[in-house]
């Protein structure tokens, strides 16, 4: 004999789940019995899909390009260059994931591409900037966020202090952080900026990440590099991004350094401002 | 190092340059050990190299150290720690007779506490190479190690929790939030754990306070836990913050723990530090102690040795600072280190495994990253496994979703299901205070009240209604986007 109630769907629900207001964690999911009710199950099984899918898509070279010819169409500072097309040592993405000493070199081919495009370029004064986008972990990140980012930060840049001259942008597949240093080397720029693919989370599978590297050279480790991470709208946003970029920048570019001795002082305040450890649990 | 290591089959010699190597040959197959090239070069020479492994005599592991003595602290600690009494009943064992005496029924939980002080991380690294998924558990939940601050872990037929609830910007409604989610779903006994989004002496403090006036105000019979550096925690402690243990990362060699920024002389004041402060109250275990395979090669500071032996080295750092809770956060570093589901269940079994054997309150984190090939599944597999081989503590989280660490570990909900299944109970003064708090009816049983606990509903009450926002509208997008 079954005893229910009528309507009786199997599922507890938890009435603390308004507290999602303070939090983007999974609270208040109720259960079935003590599992996860199904439709909770699902949502964490698309979730976990989608952040699957942003680790193992590839880079959608053609499509980036595009944008970035019809970018520096508008933004009369990007270098009106095609993008370099560059790949780093790591030929797949299995091999990618498990050799991330592979992933921090340039292929050959792509050597040889830069050191022909640095031949060509009969200029001897080094740029101030190359910009690189690399896949890393989520080629996602770079569809949603590389673009959008690079036009703030190049309207930015054109209305700043300095004068900026910029390199051919590169894209790289299979690029992890310190293959920034290898390309901004081959194409003698005073400064590297990665833009890269962060490890995708669960809420967050499109997280972009920044990276500013002074007087790039193969072989640094991350103690030399800036990081700037989390671009994304529902994150760090592409305009705040910008800003707190061309802040290191210019601050690289004046101290003629970057790393742990470059300070991100673009907010002197503190991230959240609210009583000393106040909380509702305790009201 | 010494002697090199042979083994002939067939009319074919296999020959290893030392039990470094011999060792790295004879670990089941993982990426860390490949990325690090000291991976067995086949199948077969793996197979052969465990056979070679079986006949090393224990007593090598006294006189042949894998890093020498002179470079490396910790195995000057291994070394000069090593009871040659508790070592006796096994002195006459090699590698291969280890197992086998480990798995006999003359090996009880007393003679396994017996010999604990005679066995280096070594020998247990050695005999878990040539042991089976099977005899790691079997073994371990023989192993019986209890520790006590406000409550009490490792008793038998307890699976305890920290409740982990991290929030990316350290907002403190939004740890609460997540806090209260995990009490009223019976987590949290093992410790109350924050990472925090801002590494510093402040930040630390403010969640420590914050922390302690939850347990005091709800008498909850947990500790609490920021895991910040060592030596912040001291500072907080010399401001006067009210902490309860103090966490560190350890790794195996003394390289590892140098990029760690600390050394034995460290956790040592910091142990002692804490211990001043007699804030437990059924016990005096104040350390807490994160581990994992692949920490001392991504440190650059591996000695050529493979890393699952590395981190069973962390252990005699563990050992000697008498912690309350360790815990391997076994698939959090990555595909680079543990490619799989499969790699990541073996090394948490084996890592529960060596701990135990070595003494250990050990605990896991049962995780995994979105860029590693593992999913919910392979942590059912591990949790269920680690549970019925008698681990010490599992970690807990909302939903399984660290929104702050971007991976994923077990949630409440899973906690639940292994006590379930398994029988388990939480720490008893813990299930004590559930009933009481009415949040569960039969905490044994793993029985929630239906009905929102009082002590809670008018925590609730006390809020602003709550209309949208874009954390819950975000939640509605995903359901029908």
């Amino acid at each position: 004999m079954v005893n229910q109630p009528e309507d009786w769907n199997g599922v507890v629900d938890n009435p603390w789940r308004r507290l999602r207001s303070y939090t983007a964690a999974r609270i208040g999911l109720g259960r079935s019995g003590v599992s996860l009710p199904t439709r909770e199950l699902l949502e964490f099984q698309l979730a976990h899909a989608r952040a699957r899918d942003a680790v193992h898509t590839p880079l959608d070279l053609d499509g980036i390009t595009l944008q970035l010819e019809q970018l520096a169409a508008d933004q009369p500072l990007l270098n009106p260059a095609l993008p370099l097309h560059l790949h780093s040592e790591a030929v797949d993405r299995m091999t990618y994931l498990q050799r991330p000493d592979l992933g921090r070199r340039l292929s050959e081919a792509s050597r040889v591409l830069l050191q022909q495009e640095q031949e060509q370029d009969n200029v001897s004064e080094p740029y101030d900037l190359a910009l690189v986008i690399a896949d890393g972990l989520s080629a996602t990140a770079i569809a949603h966020n590389a673009v959008l980012f690079i036009r703030e930060l190049a309207s930015a840049m054109a209305s700043s202090e300095h004068r900026w001259r910029l390199a051919p942008i590169s894209l790289v597949q299979q690029g992890r952080v310190a293959i920034g240093d290898d390309i901004g080397e081959l194409l003698n720029a005073r400064t590297v900026l990665v833009l890269i693919g962060e490890r995708p989370g669960l809420s967050s599978p499109d997280s972009l990440g920044l990276y500013l590297t002074w007087n790039p050279h193969r072989g640094l480790t991350d103690a030399w590099r800036n990081c700037i991470s989390n671009v994304r709208p529902e994150g760090l946003n592409h305009p705040e991004a910008a800003r707190k970029a061309l802040y290191l920048l210019s601050e690289a570019r004046r101290l003629q350094l970057s790393g742990v001795n470059l300070k991100d002082r673009s907010d002197d305040t503190p991230l959240e401002q609210q009583h000393e450890s106040g909380s509702f649990l305790l009201g | 190092m010494h002697k090199a290591y042979r083994y002939s089959l067939g009319g074919k010699t296999w020959e290893f340059r030392n039990l470094g190597e011999l060792m790295a040959r004879a670990t089941p197959a993982r990426s860390g050990d490949r990325l690090a090239g000291v991976i067995a070069r086949s199948a077969e020479e793996r197979a052969i190299a465990q056979m070679a492994l079986a006949e090393v005599p224990l007593k090598n592991f006294l006189n042949e150290a894998l890093v020498p003595y002179e470079l490396d602290e910790i195995t000057r600690l291994i070394i000069d720690d090593h009871d040659p009494i508790a070592f006796a009943p096994i002195s006459h064992l090699t590698v291969g007779d280890f197992r086998n005496w480990l798995l006999s029924d003359h090996a009880t939980s007393d003679v396994l506490a017996f010999i604990r002080a005679g066995v280096t991380p070594e020998m247990a690294a050695a005999v878990s190479k040539i042991m089976r998924n099977q005899d790691l558990i079997l073994v371990a939940q023989k192993c019986r190690v209890i520790t006590a601050f406000r409550s009490t872990i490792g008793l038998a037929k307890r699976l305890s929790t920290r409740l982990q609830p991290n929030h990316p910007t350290d907002d403190m409604n939004g740890i609460a939030a997540s806090m209260l989610d995990g009490l009223l779903y019976g987590s949290g006994d093992a410790v109350i754990g924050i990472n925090p989004a801002t590494d510093n002496v402040a930040q630390a403090t403010r969640l420590m306070k914050m922390m302690d006036e939850v347990i005091r105000k709800y008498e909850i019979p947990t500790q609490s836990c920021v895991l910040t550096h060592v030596t912040n925690t001291l500072e907080c402690i010399e401001q006067g913050a009210p902490v309860d243990l103090v966490f560190q990362s350890i790794g195996g060699t003394e390289a590892t723990n140098s990029s760690f920024g600390f050394n034995l002389a460290t956790l040592a004041e910091a142990e002692q530090a804490a211990l001043s402060l007699k804030r437990g109250t059924v016990g005096n275990n104040v350390m807490y102690f994160e581990t994992g395979q692949g920490s001392a090669l991504s440190a650059n500071a591996h000695h050529g040795l493979d890393q699952q032996t590395c981190e069973a080295r962390a252990y005699a750092v563990a050992r000697k600072f008498n912690p309350l809770l360790v815990n391997t956060v076994v698939g959090f570093i990555g595909p680079e280190y543990l490619f799989d589901g499969k790699e990541i269940i073996r090394a948490g079994l084996e890592d529960h495994f060596c701990a135990k054997l070595l003494g250990l309150p050990m605990g896991c984190d049962v995780c995994y990253t979105n860029h590693a090939e593992a999913d919910q599944n392979d942590m059912d597999n591990l949790l269920t496994l680690l549970a019925t081989a008698g681990c010490s503590f599992v970690m807990g989280i909302p939903g399984s979703d660290d929104i702050m660490l971007n991976y994923q570990t077990t949630s409440f909900h899973d906690a639940l299901y292994a006590r379930r299944v398994l029988g388990l109970s939480p720490s008893p003064e813990f299930e004590a205070w559930l009933e009481n708090m009415q949040i569960m009816t039969n905490a044994a049983g793993a029985r929630l009240n239906d009905h929102l606990p009082p002590a809670f509903s008018s925590s609730l009450q006390a809020l602003p209604a709550v209309n949208s926002s874009s954390e819950s509208d975000t939640a509605e997008g995903r359901r029908h986007g």
